[in-house]
């Protein structure tokens, strides 16, 4: 378990630092297994509270027991929840249909500008991993975003040791990962080590299949599966091949460096 | 493990995890060899070589394994890294993160940003082109980056007819250069990334090489680290009041840390016994931590100490002064200029700084030649020898002895723009009152009331305020007027003039012992101030210029707060940056109420006396 304790020593520094540097922090929180295990490492990190609002951009189409669990989860950790929607994008009738690179651009992409452009956040805390899709393989911890949300991929700051990019100009924002270093089974043996409450989403519950990847219900699809415990899950992964994000439609083609480049998380 | 469909040892338990970097010139095969190693080793997710080949077919090129890790549609159409990606790879019981960095010299910063997260490396250099000037700039950053496990990989045999001759010459002029770096490569081994020879199996062309394969040269590295064994270094991050605990937190960079331990904090000079280790869903809570550990503690008594110090044992305390030489390499935009303006960051404190002098451009290609002509600037992706001087007392080590606290990072502007390790404290002018004040600070005897207690009491925190400037500016006519205001207010205050030591405590002293004269002053002043009083004092009976006398005071009274106020008849600038100018003030009222509002804006007095003021000792 060595492996998993580093990883979390080296995430709450992380978290420290960005709550030290940033006066309006906030932490995208979407319910899914690495928010589950990010906001974990922010109790750690502050001694079981959470000092910043956690952020959801919701874009009406999840599975609503996430929906559920997000609510009752608020309440029971007493969390500053803000819940953040494109309205004019779902008025207009945004939809998968209309084109599935267009709808996440749509609700979760410019949901999220709207949200940051209303709260006027500098620094966002997200749970991506560097292997989840290769774009976010050449993230840094601290990333910059432009006035437009705009990654520019091609010229990152350096990051030396852990010494990260706090400072940045009026109207930029920073993306902090916390959780880049760590794979899908490491969230899984953490989930374990630490013994963390999840949605049940994740595990089969007596029809043969479960979620790997929770999204929004047109997108996101169910595996075949049988693991109904995190040993289980933690077992198959290690035997899988099939990449995490397969059921996830939106990464298809060059979805995804398209999407990110754009600001998508 | 019934139900495991693999054979591979990557369903073996996890025991540890490493970050290994992959660097050398560009066009040496790096992304190939990563793209291979997995290949062969059955890591790749399902349909991942297919997609890449669909990809390739339908542009019309030949695949490459490069691509497997090339993300950005630019990379592979450009058949170039340009930024780092992390890969993850398990095998033999241990999980690792793979860097695959780039070897262009226009991403320098981007092989920089992956190499120094690593512990290991392997360096690759293509067998046909041999030892390139990138070659050896990657090592010479490897090893200032603190790279100090290097496997050297020479790649593309197969286009060298897998001679083994050719690999000697190779392997001869390499180990030499890693040599005056005081590196050793660990394996130096022949392989065609490409054809897979000696990646993941042995190669049937190289029989006469007796080394592992780059695969089992993995298994090599040593992931132990030798920092838990080393003194205590734990750089302070924040101050956390979130309940009833101020807590005080950081990650603990070298040695071991247990509750009991009476600790220091450096440069503040502070020390405190720890009286608990607080972990949050850990029953029951710790009582030690060591190195690479993200820790919180709290102490026996509320000591104002901030983000930046150094906690260390009082028997293996860190260097401080505000001068050190250093290696430093630079990637910043515009070159690095003397006496311009940067910010040091060292662990969590950051300092202003400059460059007080560039000794000399370190050139790869000709390490030990020692070029004497003095440089103007550093320019981007140089390597330079620099004396670097800092505005306030900086904690540090060298290099050679820790590594997390003897280097640092400036920064220009709002980027990190270079990275150094530090060779050399310079003394500097304060050196010796620096020592004498810490040895006193240590033996300090207190009672049971603490300088938190006091400033409560008073309604403001012990502090300096110094009156320089010319004679017959109104300086000591200024200093009654605060002292009566304040007084009038309620708050504990007393003006100090200097030359009420002269005669008494001064006696012995002859008109040229100034800086002796300087010393009384203030360890007189640090005594009073230990009191909680808040001292006023005018400066020129010292006879030394202005930035020598508040430097030698700031030294002595440190860590209290010091307040410089300015006065003169004309406009003449400040002979240092002082808080407060005046010219010529005729209304002493008012500017006896800006001392007082600069004493507010501070944090040095509280608004108001008897409300429970709050004064922030925690951060």
């Amino acid at each position: 378990m060595r492996h998993l304790r580093q990883l979390e020593d080296q995430s709450v520094y992380i978290f420290r630092e960005a709550y030290k540097h940033f006066d309006n922090l906030g932490m995208l929180w979407s319910m899914g297994k690495d928010s589950t295990v990010l906001l974990w490492l922010a109790r750690k990190a502050f001694f079981g509270h959470v000092p910043f609002p956690l952020l959801h951009v919701d874009t009406s189409y999840k599975i609503p027991a996430m929906i559920e669990y997000r609510d009752r989860l608020a309440r029971e950790w007493r969390l500053n929840l803000v819940v953040g929607q494109n309205k004019q994008a779902l008025a207009e009738g945004m939809n998968h249909e209309r084109g599935r690179v267009e709808c996440c651009t749509a609700l979760k992409t410019n949901g999220l500008k709207l949200l940051l452009e209303e709260k006027g956040y500098t620094g966002i805390i997200l749970g991506v991993r560097a292997d989840e899709e290769s774009t976010r393989a050449k993230e840094r911890y601290f990333s910059p975003r432009d006035k437009n949300n705009d990654w520019d991929f091609r010229d990152q700051p350096p990051e030396l040791w852990d010494q990260f990019k706090t400072s940045f100009p009026p109207n930029t924002h920073i993306r902090i990962h916390p959780l880049l270093d760590w794979t899908e089974i490491n969230i899984w043996e953490y989930i374990k080590l630490e013994n963390i409450p999840f949605m049940d989403l994740y595990l089969d519950r007596g029809d043969g299949t479960r979620y790997r990847s929770l999204g929004c219900a047109p997108c996101t699809f169910p595996i075949k599966s049988t693991a109904s415990t995190v040993d289980e899950i933690i077992e198959e992964l290690r035997a899988t091949k099939v990449a995490e994000r397969a059921g996830r439609a939106q990464d298809e083609g060059r979805g995804m460096e398209l999407l990110r480049k754009d600001g998508y998380m | 493990m019934a139900t495991c469909k693999t054979e591979t040892e990557a369903a073996v338990d996890v025991r540890d995890r490493m970050n290994i970097v992959i660097v050398g010139s560009v066009d040496h095969g790096k992304s190939t060899l990563l793209g291979r190693l997995y290949a062969d080793t059955g890591t790749l997710p399902e349909g991942k070589v297919e997609k890449i080949q669909a990809i390739c077919k339908q542009q019309g090129k030949e695949f490459e394994y490069a691509f497997l890790f090339d993300a950005f549609l630019e990379e592979q159409q450009q058949g170039v890294t340009i930024d780092t990606a992390r890969t993850f790879f398990q095998w033999a019981g241990r999980q690792y993160i793979i860097i695959d960095a780039p070897g262009h010299k226009e991403f320098l910063k981007n092989m920089i940003s992956g190499a120094a997260r690593a512990e290991a490396a392997l360096l690759l250099i293509d067998a046909l082109e041999g030892v390139k000037d990138q070659s050896k700039r990657h090592g010479l950053l490897l090893s200032m980056l603190g790279v100090k496990q290097v496997t050297v990989v020479v790649n593309k045999m197969d286009l060298v007819d897998y001679s083994q001759e050719t690999f000697a010459l190779i392997e001869k002029e390499y180990r030499a250069f890693l040599a005056q770096l005081d590196v050793t490569p660990q394996f130096v081994i022949p392989a065609s990334a490409k054809r897979g020879d000696n990646i993941a199996t042995p190669s049937p062309q190289m029989a006469w090489h007796t080394g592992p394969t780059v695969l089992e040269s993995l298994a090599q590295f040593s992931s132990e680290s030798e920092q838990a064994e080393q003194p205590l270094r734990f750089p302070l991050q924040d101050v956390y009041k979130f309940d009833a605990r101020r807590i005080l937190t950081g990650r603990i960079a070298s040695g071991r840390l247990k509750v009991g331990d009476q600790v220091i904090f450096s440069p503040s000079n502070k020390s405190a016994v720890v009286q608990t280790l607080e972990a949050f869903n850990i029953e029951p809570p710790p009582t030690q931590a060591q190195a690479g550990q993200s820790v919180g503690i709290t102490l026996d008594e509320q000591i104002f100490v901030e983000r930046g110090e150094i906690v260390s044992h009082e028997s293996s305390l860190p260097l401080v002064s505000t001068t050190f030489r250093a290696n430093l390499f630079w990637l910043g935009r515009r070159p690095l200029e003397m006496d311009k303006s940067y910010l040091v960051r060292l662990a969590t404190h950051e300092v202003e700084c400059r460059v007080a002098e560039i000794h000399r451009i370190v050139d790869a290609d000709n390490l030990s030649l020692d070029q004497q002509q003095t440089n103007a600037v550093v320019k981007r992706n140089e390597v330079a020898d620099v004396t670097i001087q800092t505005r306030a007392p900086l904690a540090f080590d060298l290099y050679s002895d820790f590594e997390t606290t003897g280097r640092f990072v400036l920064v220009d502007d709002y980027d990190v723009s270079g990275g150094g390790i530090i060779t050399e404290m310079v003394a500097d002018r304060e050196e010796t009152l620096r020592i004498e004040a810490r040895q006193r600070d240590f033996a300090w005897v207190t009672g049971d009331v603490t300088l938190a207690d006091r400033a409560k009491h008073y309604g403001h925190r012990a502090a300096l305020v110094l009156l320089i400037g010319p004679d017959t500016t109104g300086k000591t006519f200024l200093a009654k007027k605060v002292e009566s205001t304040l007084v009038a207010e309620g708050r504990h205050v007393y003006m100090l003039d200097p030359e009420n030591l002269r005669r008494g405590l001064d006696a012995d002293l002859q008109e040229g012992d100034a800086r002796e004269m300087i010393r009384r002053y203030g360890e007189v002043a640090r005594l009073l101030i230990d009191t909680g009083v808040l001292l006023i004092s005018t400066t020129n009976s010292f006879n030394l210029p202005a930035d020598q006398t508040v430097e030698a005071i700031r030294t002595l009274v440190h860590p209290a707060p010091v307040l410089t106020v300015y006065m003169s008849q004309e406009t003449t600038p400040s002979p240092i940056e002082a808080d407060l100018s005046f010219t010529g003030p005729e209304d002493f009222t008012s500017t006896a109420h800006a001392v007082l509002t600069a004493l507010k804006e501070k944090g040095i007095i509280a608004e108001t006396i008897g409300n429970q003021p709050v004064f922030q000792f925690s951060i």
